[in-house]
């Protein structure tokens, strides 16, 4: 399921919206949760999960091609972690995806 | 800190759609369903700009109490996992969004 068949399958269900309100409805989702986690901060969605974000110390890596050490700067990653209903669901569900 | 909850996002859609708080409470949780019906079933769900969401298999394993040192067989089961698009990444370190990258 991509974003735009997401948003077709919300206006098909709620057929008195306009088409330009449900992209609204679904990018500010993804938007609102983007803002709030280049600010710092946390955001949770009890059942389906929470998205936050981790540190990463500064490393030393390594070009892969060439074994050369290169210093890597210390960064922040987006982090999701699935709800307890949301991780049930998905392991009940079918096999073989 | 601050955590963001359904109710802040809720607000949010009431004040950009002009639909009622109920309706846009209602809304917010079509979308968190739909997402998870389509991982229920397998599905990967890929969200431009943001990321993609997906599950994986895992196989079995043996696992070890950590407290006992007991061991015990890990069964198959699958679990979701969120790859954040570079855009999301982007932003979350304030450095310069890429072009034409919404994996």
């Amino acid at each position: 399921m991509t974003k735009s068949e997401l948003i077709a399958e919300l206006a098909t269900a709620n057929p008195h919206l306009t088409a330009r309100d449900v992209e609204t409805i679904v990018g500010t989702v993804f938007n609102e949760i983007t803002a709030a986690l280049s600010r710092g901060e946390r955001v949770e969605l009890r059942g389906f999960g929470a998205f936050s974000v981790k540190k990463r110390d500064a490393r030393l890596g390594r070009n892969p091609r060439t074994g050369a050490a290169v210093d890597v700067d210390e960064k922040a990653v987006p982090f999701f972690k699935a709800g307890k209903e949301l991780r049930e669901r998905v392991n009940r569900g079918k096999r073989g995806a | 800190m601050n955590t963001i909850t359904r109710a802040h996002l809720t607000e949010t859609i009431y004040t950009q759609v002009g639909l009622s708080r109920n309706e846009s409470a209602d809304l917010l949780e079509t979308v968190l369903n739909r997402m998870s019906s389509a991982l229920e079933s397998g599905e990967s769900v890929k969200i431009s700009g943001f990321g993609t969401f997906s599950v994986r298999q895992k196989g079995r394993r043996i696992g070890r109490n950590p407290k006992t040192g007991v061991e015990v067989p890990i069964m198959p089961r699958r679990v979701l996992v969120f790859r954040p698009s570079q855009v999301l990444k982007a932003h979350v370190n304030h450095t310069a969004v890429p072009l034409g990258d919404d994996e």
